[in-house]
C-alpha cells in the first residue's frame, strides 16, 4: 500500500509540474490542482497508514494499548482541501476573466506587465 | 488572564471584516469604521507589546489544549513588534485607501477583504504552529489575490495570473515540507519541533526539509531566483494595495524564514552558507533591475528584493549582532516601503503617470510635499542620521567579523545603487523641468481634490515619514528592541520553555 501511494504521489507531483509548465492557463490550474491532491496524499502517507485500528482508548484503559491510526493527518487533509477547494475556484474564475480581458490562453502572450515602460 | 490580550490583535480585525461585510452597501460607514477600527487595533497592538516587554513571553493554548497537542499562540518580543508595525501600516493605509480608492471598488468589499488581510497578518506573527502558519498564509494569499484583482483592468488581471500561481505554488511546497516534517518527526508545534527536530539521526532529511521550507517561504519573500512574480505584479494594483503588498507581504515570508531557521533548523553550516549566497545574489540582482526602470512603481519592486537581501544576510550570518541589524533592518523597511507606494500614489494623483520620463517639476510646484517625500526615500538609502544606516552599520560590522568580504562588497553595491536610484527619482521627478502632460479624462488631479482628501492621501504618508524619522533619530531605542528580539531568537531555549512549560522532556 505504501508503495503503491508513495509511486501515485510521485506521479501527481511530476504531472502537476509537467502540466505547470505548459504554456496554457487551464494547464497550469490542473497542473496546481495535480500538485494540491499530491501534497493532500503525501500528508496522508507520512501520517503512517493504519488500518482498522480507530484512535479510541478502551474503557478498562487509560492509554492507548495498540497502535492506531492518527487523527491529525487527517484533520490536516481535511483542512487542506477545504483550503485548496477556494483557491481553485477563485483561479477558475480568474483565468476566465484573464481569457475575456487578455484574449488569449497563452501564457508567453501575457508579458505586458514586464515589458519595459 | 494577562495572556489572553495575545489573541486581541486577531480578534479585533476578524471582528472589523464582519462588521463592514454586514456595512456592503453604505461606503461611508466603512470607511469610518475601517479608520476607527484601525486605530483601536493600534491601541490593542501597543498594549501587547508592552505587556510582552515587561512580562516577557505571552502564550496561549487555544482551547485549553496542552501545549504540544493543541494550537499555540505566543507573542514573544519579535511576534509583538510585527503586530505593532503592521498595526501601524494598516492605520496609514486604511487611511490612505479611504482617500484614494475609487467608489466603484470600494462598492466591492474593497475594505472587508483589506482588513482581512490584516488578519491573516497578524494570526501568522502570533501562531506557534506550523500547519496553522500555514493556514493563515492561505487568509494572507486569498485576501491579496481578491485586492490584486478588484477593479479588474486588464494589466491587474494579468499580474494576478502570476502573482497567483507562484504563491499558490509556494504554499503546496510548503504543504509538503510540512508533510515531511511531521513525517519525522509526528508533530506540529513550533517549540515541539525545535526539540525533536534536533534528536533526529538522519541529518540529510532534515537539510532536505529545510531545503523546501527555504523554497517555499523565498518565493513568498521573493528570494534571488524565486522573486520575478514581484516586479511583475506589485506596481499593477492601485498603490494602496501596493503599500501594504510592499510593506507587509514579503516581509511575512522574512518572518517565517527567520523564525524556522532560527529555531526549527538550527546551526546547519550548509544551510547557513546557501542562506549567504542567496543574500548576496539577491542585493546585487535587486539593486540591477532597480536601476534599468522607468516606471517608478516598478523601481520601488525591485528595491524590496534589492532590500530583502539585508535581512537575509543578517539571518545567514547567524549571530547576536547579525540577527539584531536584520530585525533592525526589518522594522525600518516594513515603514520606508509601506510610506514609498503611498509616495508613489501621491506622485500618480499629482501628474497622472508613474513614468520617469514624463514626470518632473514636482518641487517648483510643491515644495512642502517633495521635501515631505524626500524623507522616506533618503531613509531608504540610509543616508545618516535616517532610519536605514544603522542597521546597514551592524550587518557590514558582523561581515567583516565574518570574513564574508565579498558579501560586504554585495552590501555596499546594492547601498550605493540605491543612493544612486534615489537620486535618480530625485532628479527626474523633483528637480527636472516639468512638462505639459496631456490631461486624462475622469481622473481627479491633486490640486482640484477636496481639503479632505488631500488631507487623506497626504496624513498617512507625514505619519509613516515621523515613524521612520523616530527609527532614525530614536535608533537607541530602536536597536534596544532588535537587540532583544535577537536575543530570544538566539536563545530557543527561552522559546520552548514559554510554550511547553514543563512538558520539556517529552
Amino acid at each position: 500500500m505504501e508503495l503503491i501511494l508513495a509511486i501515485l504521489i510521485g506521479l501527481l507531483y511530476a504531472s502537476g509540474l509537467y502540466m505547470i509548465l505548459r504554456r496554457s492557463l487551464v494547464k497550469l490550474i490542473i497542473g496546481l490542482i495535480l500538485l494540491g491532491n499530491g501534497a493532500n496524499l503525501l500528508i496522508f502517507l507520512l501520517g503512517r497508514i493504519t488500518k482498522g485500528l480507530p484512535p479510541i482508548i478502551p474503557g478498562e484503559s487509560n492509554v492507548f494499548t495498540s497502535a492506531y491510526a492518527d487523527p491529525v493527518p487527517q484533520a490536516l487533509i481535511l483542512t487542506a482541501i477545504v483550503i485548496s477547494f477556494g483557491l481553485q475556484s477563485f483561479a477558475i474564475v480568474l483565468i476566465k476573466r484573464a481569457y475575456k480581458v487578455v484574449k488569449t490562453d497563452d501564457l508567453d502572450q501575457m508579458n505586458s506587465t514586464d515589458q519595459y515602460s | 488572564m494577562m495572556a489572553q490580550i495575545v489573541f486581541y490583535p486577531i480578534i479585533i480585525q476578524l471582528l472589523l471584516a464582519i462588521v463592514l461585510l454586514f456595512c456592503w452597501r453604505w461606503i461611508q460607514w466603512q470607511k469610518i469604521i475601517s479608520v476607527a477600527g484601525s486605530f483601536i487595533s493600534l491601541g490593542i497592538a501597543i498594549w501587547l507589546f508592552s505587556a510582552t516587554w515587561t512580562e516577557g513571553t505571552l502564550v496561549v493554548q487555544s482551547g485549553n489544549w496542552e501545549a504540544p497537542f493543541g494550537i499555540s499562540f505566543v507573542s514573544d518580543t519579535f511576534a509583538a513588534t510585527l503586530v505593532l508595525l503592521t498595526a501601524i501600516s494598516g492605520l496609514a493605509v486604511s487611511v490612505f485607501s479611504v482617500g484614494t480608492i475609487l467608489p466603484a471598488r470600494l462598492k466591492f468589499g474593497f475594505l472587508p477583504i483589506f482588513h482581512f488581510l490584516l488578519l491573516g497578518l497578524n494570526g501568522a506573527f502570533l501562531t506557534g504552529d506550523i500547519f496553522n502558519l500555514y493556514v493563515w498564509f492561505e487568509i494572507i494569499i486569498i485576501s491579496s489575490f481578491v485586492l490584486i484583482t478588484l477593479g479588474g483592468e486588464k494589466a491587474q488581471i494579468e499580474g494576478a495570473v502570476k502573482y497567483f500561481t507562484l504563491n499558490i505554488f509556494a504554499s503546496i511546497i510548503f504543504l509538503t515540507a510540512i508533510a515531511v516534517l511531521y513525517g519525522l518527526t509526528g508533530s506540529l508545534n513550533m517549540a515541539d519541533l525545535a526539540l525533536k527536530v534536533a534528536a533526529i539521526e538522519n541529518r540529510g532529511l532534515v537539510e532536505v526539509t529545510a531545503i523546501l521550507f527555504l523554497i517555499g517561504f523565498g518565493i513568498k519573500a521573493a528570494l534571488f531566483p524565486l522573486y520575478f512574480w514581484l516586479p511583475a505584479s506589485y506596481h499593477t494594483p492601485p498603490p494602496a494595495v501596493s503599500a501594504i503588498f510592499g510593506g507587509l507581504l514579503t516581509k511575512v515570508g522574512i518572518y517565517a524564514l527567520i523564525r524556522v531557521f532560527t529555531l526549527i533548523f538550527v546551526g546547519d553550516s550548509f544551510l547557513e552558507n546557501i542562506i549567504l549566497v542567496i543574500a548576496g545574489l539577491t542585493l546585487f540582482s535587486g539593486a540591477l533591475g532597480a536601476l534599468v526602470q522607468n516606471n517608478i512603481a516598478k523601481v520601488f519592486s525591485y528595491l524590496i528584493i534589492c532590500h530583502i537581501g539585508y535581512m537575509i544576510l543578517g539571518l545567514g550570518l547567524y549571530s547576536e549582532v547579525a540577527i539584531a541589524g536584520a530585525i533592525f533592518y526589518l522594522i525600518h523597511d516594513i515603514i520606508v516601503k509601506t510610506n514609498l507606494f503611498m509616495v508613489s500614489g501621491l506622485i500618480y494623483r499629482i501628474k497622472g503617470t508613474f513614468s520617469m520620463r514624463d514626470l518632473g517639476g514636482l518641487y517648483a510646484k510643491y515644495p512642502l510635499l517633495s521635501l515631505l517625500m524626500i524623507i522616506p526615500l533618503f531613509s531608504l538609502v540610509g543616508i545618516p542620521p535616517l532610519s536605514g544606516f544603522w542597521p546597514k552599520l551592524a550587518l557590514i560590522t558582523e561581515s567583516f567579523n565574518a570574513g564574508n568580504y565579498w558579501l560586504i562588497a554585495a552590501l555596499l553595491f546594492a547601498t550605493f545603487v540605491t543612493l544612486f536610484v534615489i537620486a535618480r527619482i530625485w532628479s527626474e521627478v523633483f528637480w527636472k523641468e516639468g512638462k505639459e502632460l496631456p490631461k486624462l479624462q475622469n481622473f481627479r488631479y491633486f490640486e482640484r481634490l477636496r481639503v479632505e482628501k488631500k488631507i487623506q492621501i497626504v496624513g498617512p504618508i507625514v505619519f509613516l515619514a515621523l515613524i521612520s524619522l523616530y527609527i532614525g533619530f530614536g535608533a537607541e531605542n530602536v536597536q534596544q528592541v532588535a537587540t532583544r528580539v535577537a536575543a530570544e531568537l538566539m536563545d530557543s531555549q527561552h522559546y520552548i520553555q514559554a510554550v511547553l512549560g514543563d512538558n520539556t522532556t517529552n
